[in-house]
Parts: structure tokens; sequence; C-alpha cells
């Protein structure tokens, strides 16, 4: 069997000689875990600071005057809206109500900023190009890497290497900072559900940075494996498991992105469906599940009723390190997914109890 | 007693017609982080290549396989409260199991230490 080409980081070297196991994934050579494990990965992060290579994610500038009205024909949360400096939670929306991938959106003043999923953007780029119709242009940053320091000790790593608006800087919002010489888009945000930022640096400099970051004895590397775990205690969404393109951000508990002036002019693509799922409620939603005893329910783990009826699915799941059990997410037919509801969870044929649950499983801790 | 290793990385001790199972140090690095395993129950009839165990890491679930035929007679415990011991110790607290040996025939596939640790070398190229 040929191999596809796989691209390196360019932070490979640095990652190798952490000691990295390097997995491919969406199309891009990525440190799964490092030495320390993904267990100790996760834990750190949670007590002290982890420090990401997320450069496989997309990066991208739109200019033009009307960039931000010509992006909100495909995207339904408030882009016109943004103020300079601030970052927003969306999705790019298909005609039938699903999602085609979830986006983080940035007013940088002169132009906007998006970030996009590695395994989505040669479908996001294409789109986006597309609705800006000629009126604004997209600029994909293929130079810049993207890392992603999280963790209660974020924000004083950072001040002590000189970015002295990290501190200050609200949760979801985004300065032009700088590491020494090196200027970094620096934004507090991220996917573990820890205070962090994600710090945006021309590939050039990013092994300088990256060394400087983890030279703290508060920061360790951080791979994919404690990424997923983070992630999914935090309760936030991973595209292609918890969200696709059949999936409408009301199913998946995310309305909270779309703002009520958006919803009453229904002028974004899908809003059929999405406005159909407020009114009526939609038929399936995302909950969380709590499968009693230590067996992880995976991905595709089939959710019954305790009378034996198929009620959902499970789309992510495994053991939570800080909750200290096996945790999941899934979609559940509506009518299943109060909290305290009983479920059986057919892991390998054999049927194991659980319950619906709120999500999420481990407080979230921003910074506002 | 010695040690033999199958081609899917467990491990067999054998003491008379009595067998012990675990999965070998390499199975433990690769796997990661191991938080939950299925074990047989005492009793259980397993065939040479049935997936009889399930070991859960923070990574994937993995299926392990019976080195040899024979029935189980003994569990490791500890396994259910504490499967972090597989990775402190794969080789040696963190067995899985112990059968009673019903095909001695079958043992001839497995390897000893030194054809285990040649294979693992020819898997990396």
């Amino acid at each position: 069997m040929s191999k596809d080409p796989v691209n390196l980081l360019p932070l490979n070297e640095m990652h190798e000689a952490h000691g990295s196991k390097m997995v491919p994934f969406a199309g891009y050579s990525m440190p799964l875990q490092y030495s320390l494990g993904i267990l100790g990965e996760h834990l750190h992060t949670r007590c002290k600071a982890g420090l990401f290579d997320v450069s496989h994610m997309g990066q991208a500038w739109i200019h033009g005057d009307r960039a931000a009205a010509l992006l909100e024909a495909i995207v339904p949360g408030d882009i016109q809206g943004l103020r300079e400096g601030q970052s927003r939670y969306s999705f790019l929306m298909n005609g039938f109500g699903g999602i085609t991938d979830d986006l983080i959106v940035t007013n940088w003043g002169d132009k906007l900023g998006i970030v996009v999923n590695a395994s989505r953007k040669h479908i996001d780029f294409p789109t986006i190009a597309d609705a800006l119709a000629g009126e604004a242009t997209l600029e994909v940053l293929e130079d810049h890497s993207l890392l992603a320091l999280q963790g209660p000790y974020a924000s004083i790593v950072l001040d002590r290497l000189g970015c002295s608006e990290a501190d200050r800087m609200p949760f979801m919002s985004s300065a032009i900072s700088a590491v020494g010489n090196i200027p970094v888009g620096l934004s507090r945000c991220g996917y573990t559900g820890e205070d962090g930022y994600e710090l945006s640096i021309p590939n050039r400099s990013v092994a300088t940075v990256a060394e400087s970051i983890i030279s703290s004895d508060a920061v360790k590397l951080a791979g994919l494996g404690a990424r997923d775990t983070l992630r999914l205690e935090a309760g936030l969404c991973l595209y292609g498991k918890d969200l696709d393109e059949y999936t409408s951000p009301i199913e998946a508990g995310l309305g909270w992105t779309i703002p009520r002036h958006r919803r009453e002019s229904g002028d974004f693509l899908g809003s059929e469906r999405v406005l159909k799922d407020i009114l009526l409620g939609p038929p399936k939603k995302r909950v969380g599940i709590f499968p009693l005893g230590r067996s992880p329910a995976r991905e595709g783990v089939e959710i019954y009723t305790e009378g034996g009826d198929v009620v959902g699915k499970v789309t992510s799941g495994g053991y939570g390190p800080s909750v200290g059990q096996s945790i999941a997410m899934g979609y559940v037919a509506s009518e299943h997914s109060d909290e305290g509801t009983g479920i059986l969870l057919s892991i390998r044929g054999k049927m194991v109890e659980g319950k619906v649950t709120k999500i999420p499983f481990h407080p979230r801790h921003y910074y506002f | 007693m010695s040690i033999k290793y199958s081609k899917d990385h467990e491990w067999l001790v054998i003491d008379g017609n009595i067998g012990t199972v675990g999965i070998s140090n390499h199975a433990q690095e690769e796997l990661g982080d191991i938080v939950f395993v299925e074990l047989p129950q005492v009793g259980d009839i397993v065939g040479q290549g049935d997936e009889i165990c399930v070991i859960e890491s923070v990574k994937a679930a993995s299926e392990v396989l019976a080195p040899c035929s024979g029935r189980v007679i003994e569990i490791n415990e500890v396994l259910d409260s504490n499967p972090q011991v597989i990775n402190q110790s794969a080789e040696e607290e963190g067995w899985f199991y112990r059968l009673e040996i019903s095909d001695f025939a079958s043992l001839s596939e497995l390897m000893d230490s030194e054809a285990y640790e040649t294979f693992l070398l020819a898997g990396e190229e």
C-alpha cells in the first residue's frame, strides 16, 4: 500500500528531540504524545501548563471592507459585530443546516483572521473564497505556525517572556504581541477547558518561541492524545466526531453561538433547518454520558433505552484523567436527553449501564 | 521456567502444565497509559489466537489474543482496580491470567526472548 505524502511540521525536530511518538493526522506527522505520556501531559496541563503544536490547523486572513458581511452568508455567528481584537467561535454551514467546519473568527482591525480544522481546510478555503465572490480576498497563511499554551500558568509564563498584554486580555480576545523581538498574534482561547492562549508565529521563528516557552519549569510539551482527553472532559466538540455535515448547531447544543438578530434575519446558509430546530426543538441532542464501571464507551458505541431500543450513538469517549472515570459524548433522541436518564451502552457485545449527564465533565476555567 | 512470546506481543511463562499470560513490555510501551482491562473468567476455555482480553489505554482499545489453548484457572484481580500495574511491570506483576495448557503442540509457534527481540527489530524497519 502506498503511503500518502505526509507534511512535516516546522517543529518536527523539536518534537522528536523530546521523545515524541509521531502519528499521521489530517495529512501531517503530528506528536501524539511525548515521553511523559498522555495521562501525565493531561494532568500537567490542568495544574500548570501544556504547550501544544497545532500548526496543522488552517490559518487565513480575509481582506476587504465587506469581509465580515460576506462571511456571514455562510457563518451564523455575529461577525460584523466583532470589535477589533475580539474573537468568536462559529461554524461554516452547508445548505442542509449541517456543519462544514467549526472555526474561530478574529477581527484584527484591518482584516479578519480565521482558524479552521486541518482535516477540513481543503473544503473550507475554497468554500470561503466562493462566498467572498471576488469582493474580498482570502490569504491562506502557509508560512505561519500555531502554538497553544494551555493551563493556569499560561498567563504567567507569557508575562515573563515579555507579552505584557497577555495577562490583561479577556477570554476570546486577540492582540499583536511579541516574544523577545518576534511578533506573535496572540489570542486568549484554546480547546482544553483551561485558561490559555494560541500564538500565531511565522514558521522561521516558531522554534525560538517554542524553546523559550518550554524553558519554563511550569511548561511541558503535550500532544494530540492529551488534547483529545482535555477537550472531551471540557465537553468541547471535535469536528468529524461530534460535529459533521448532517448535524445542526442546535442539535450539538451550540445554539448560543447564533445571536438573536441572526436568527431573526435568517440570512445564512442552512438557516431553514437551524430555525426549525430552534422553533420545534431538535430531533436529537448532544449529551454527556457516564458509563458505569471502568470500560470506556468509544466513538460508534450504540446507545439503548433501558427497554432495549436504539436511541443514539456515542461520538467521542474514553477515560477522563481529571474526572477519574470513563466519560463520553453522543447524540440521543431528544426525549431521552434529560439529565439522569438511564441508558444502556453496547460495548463489544455487552450491555453496560450508563447515565445521561451534563457537559462539561470537568469545570472550564476561562478568564473573563 | 522460561518466557515465550507470541507475534501479537503476549508473553507466556510455563511451569509444568500451568501457563501465566501477559503482554510484553514492548506492547505496554506502544499502548501507553492503560486505564482498563477486561479479563476472561476463571473456567473459560480458550483457544490459541482467541480474543479473550481487551485493554483500553487512553489512546485506544486493543484485543489481547490467547498465546495458547487451555482453561483459565486464575485471573490477576489487581488489574481491575489498578490497571497501571501493566505499565509499571508488564512482564511480572502485570500478568493477566493463568491457564491449564491443553495443547502443548501449539507452543512451538512461540518465540524465546532472543527471537522476540529480533522480531521487534525487524518490525521497526
